[in-house]
């Protein structure tokens, strides 16, 4: 079976910086892979390679999705294939419920699957399921999308958006950041609870703690925009220890670490 | 030359006195005093330029330069299933104008409850004479405004309402002004005089519609008096045809602790001005001015709003939101005036352009005159574009980018139109805003 996700040689930036230097990445249905490393390494944009974001350019190499060329499809597309990034600064919608916003989403994905759309009825059944799920406060349903959320209703939005949707292909940026452990936890068994054979999750992170709660199959250290060293879930425990610095000489001396919003 | 007209050797100064002189055999004799002085003011003042700091803006040039024609009796009306199109509930009290004229046969509806009176003013009961005598051409002046001027100058028909003291109007008033196509450019003033006696209220819509493809123009000028502790809830509707030029006047005039809320939805039309007066001479009296136009190919739509706090404790909220597409131009000015002495007025106005194309363009210019103290004051204007980083967060949600943006701008208008308190032109009014956006077939916003 073809691997659900294969980044070969990516090379991306943005304003002609270049940010990612050569990519190799496998992701195969079932596993959940990490990726970790400092700030400025990268880690976002290859977050946001994957989801589609028009601002970066790739400038070299290939992803290819459940044997597809992923970056031939537009976002919209790629959501309706079962990808979803889960934002590390989720957009606020003035004027738009997120009630309709994810009925807008999960109809539009739905089509595109060609299964029919939900009823009002069976909408709101399977959102409010959903919404327990991940601990969110129901009322936020009636509010505009992130107006006005503290920053862990925000995260929590997105992993309820991500347990409406079913994804195949879940990427994670920086979702842990900005949460306490209570709320951390709820995320991760959120996450944990929509893990199957079929799903592979992709975890961006700066820290190593929420590897607690979702313990991945694979670790993957980012540097100056190339993965420097892979490991088992122990790599991240190593990397809690020694610090980023401890694979610094495994990563190119002449990496200028960009200064990207990562 | 583009005009057709009958006697293409006169100016067209010439010709509005032609016209004027003809309509003055026709109009009520009670009226010949206001409509000289009137027509003797305009001449004096002739057509604004914009060299004028309130015209700054909108040049009226292709007003001026059209001979319009007082359009004759109307011709064939439009049948009552034409009128459907226009019409927001069968549930309403209807008066319909075609051509300027009162059509008696079109002007059905609910039956009216007592208390209540819907006239045309050309024929309005000798027992309303009193009344419109001291009302009429009274709050619009036309000093200083040569619209005005020319509106009173040839006020013959028009709407009357008069909703008496204490009587509560479930149904809404519903004032239709139907331009039908003419062989030659027309012009109509339709005139609307309200008045609100104390302790009652009234929803009143005023529609204003004509056909694609034709050249005319509607100078409408409304004045409405609020009664004490009354309430109007006031919708004036734009659907003009796209070859119209509409310059249309709201004088409101606000009794003590009464309640304004006006929107104004501009749908259509080649170039709009929208004048809206408040003035609000009382203690206790809140004034809601909401706004929503949306244009394109290369309309031009301008909201000029006035409002006068002259006595303490006022509210007054202004809130205009303008969608622009293609070569469109949108024109904002809002003036808030606070006399000496009107303490603890709160005045606050909004003013938001979202352009959808880089041809399209906004313009937006508050002007706040304070003389007072202890005054809650603000202005805002934005003007900007559809949020990119929305729109790529909708698409990774699996929305299409077409539908994203049909939502975004959906919100943004949403603001002004979820202030209507009235259901079915709130419905309506959304299905006619998207009918004019590109992708306005995709959805219907919340439901």
């Amino acid at each position: 079976m073809a691997p659900l996700l294969q980044i070969t040689n990516l090379h991306a930036g943005i304003d002609g910086v270049e940010i990612l230097r050569g990519i190799n990445l496998t992701v195969n249905a079932g596993e959940v892979h990490s990726i970790m490393g400092p700030n400025g390494s990268g880690k976002s944009t290859l977050a946001r390679v994957l989801a589609g974001q028009k601002s970066y350019q790739v400038t070299q190499g290939s992803i290819l999705y459940n044997g597809r060329d992923l970056l031939e499809m537009e976002p919209d597309e790629r959501a309706g294939e079962g990808v979803f990034l889960a934002f590390q600064y989720p957009l606020e919608i003035p004027g738009v419920s997120t009630k309709y916003f994810i009925k807008a989403a999960l109809n539009a994905i739905r089509k595109r699957r060609g299964l029919e759309e939900l009823d009002a009825f069976e909408f709101l059944t399977f959102v409010k399921e959903r919404a327990k799920l991940v601990d969110l406060d129901l009322t936020l349903l009636d509010r505009n999308v992130n107006e006005g959320f503290s920053g862990g209703e925000k995260k929590r939005a997105e992993i309820f958006q991500m347990a409406v949707l079913e994804p195949r292909l879940a990427i994670l940026d920086e979702t842990d950041s900005g949460l306490d452990i209570d709320a951390l936890k709820t995320v991760a068994e959120g996450v944990n609870m929509l893990r199957g054979p079929e799903r592979a999750t992709l975890i961006v992170t700066h820290y190593q703690r929420l590897l607690n709660y979702i313990v991945p199959d694979f670790v993957h250290v980012l540097m100056g925009g190339r993965i420097v060293k892979s490991g088992g879930k122990e790599l991240a425990l190593t990397l809690e220890e020694k610090g980023y610095a401890w694979t610094e000489n495994k990563a190119d001396a002449t990496v200028n670490v960009a200064t990207v919003n990562d | 030359m583009t005009t057709m007209t009958t006697m293409p050797e006169m100016s067209a100064t010439d010709l509005l006195a032609t016209d004027f002189e003809r309509q003055s055999g026709v109009a009520r004799a009670s009226l010949t005093t206001l409509r000289r002085g009137a027509f003797d003011r305009f001449r004096q003042l002739g057509y604004p330029t914009t060299r004028n700091e309130q015209w700054k803006y909108t040049s009226v040039k292709p007003i001026t330069e059209t001979a319009f024609r007082l359009a004759d009796a109307p011709g064939t009306p439009p049948h009552q299933r034409q009128l459907a199109e226009y019409v927001f509930s069968d549930d309403e009290h209807r008066l319909v104008f075609v051509g300027g004229r009162f059509e008696p046969t079109l002007s059905a509806g609910a039956a009216l409850p007592r208390g209540v009176h819907l006239d045309s003013l050309a024929d309005a009961p000798a027992g309303n004479a009193a009344t419109i005598q001291s009302h009429l051409a009274r709050h619009a002046d036309y000093d200083d405004a040569a619209f005005v001027a020319l509106n009173t100058a040839f006020l013959h028909d028009g709407a009357f309402i008069r909703i008496e003291r204490g009587v509560v109007v479930e149904k809404p008033i519903h004032l239709m002004f139907i331009t039908r196509p003419g062989h030659a450019p027309g012009v109509v003033h339709p005139r609307v005089l309200i008045i609100v006696e104390d302790d009652a209220s009234a929803t009143v819509i005023e529609t204003y519609a004509g056909p694609d493809g034709s050249k005319y123009f509607t100078n409408a000028v409304a004045e409405v008096v609020v009664g004490e502790r009354s309430s109007i809830d006031h919708y004036r509707i734009g659907r003009e045809g796209d070859g119209a030029f509409h310059v249309g006047r709201i004088n409101l005039h606000q009794l003590r602790s009464s309640n304004v809320t006006l929107h104004v939805a501009t749908l259509g039309g080649a170039l709009v001005r929208n004048e809206i007066n408040a003035m609000i001479d009382a203690e206790g009296c809140n004034c809601d001015l909401y706004g929503v136009y949306a244009a394109s190919g290369t309309q031009h739509v301008d909201n000029h709003l006035r409002v006068d706090h002259l006595k303490p404790h006022c509210n007054s909220r202004e809130l205009f939101k303008g969608i622009l597409d293609g070569h469109a131009t949108g024109v904002f000015r809002g003036r808030i005036f606070v006399a000496q002495g009107a303490h603890k007025t709160d005045a606050k106005q909004t003013s938001r352009s979202l352009l959808l194309s880089d041809t399209a363009r906004a313009r937006s210019a508050p002007q706040l005159e304070i003389f007072a103290d202890d005054v809650k004051c603000t202005h805002g204007a934005t003007i900007g574009q559809l949020d990119e980083d929305a729109m790529f967060y909708m698409q990774a949600r699996g929305i299409s980018r077409d539908q994203a943006r049909d939502m975004l701008i959906f919100a943004f208008a949403n603001e002004a139109l979820a202030e209507i308190r009235h259901q079915p032109i709130r419905t309506k009014l959304e299905a006619l805003l998207w009918a004019r956006l590109p992708h306005g077939s995709l959805n219907r916003g919340p439901s």
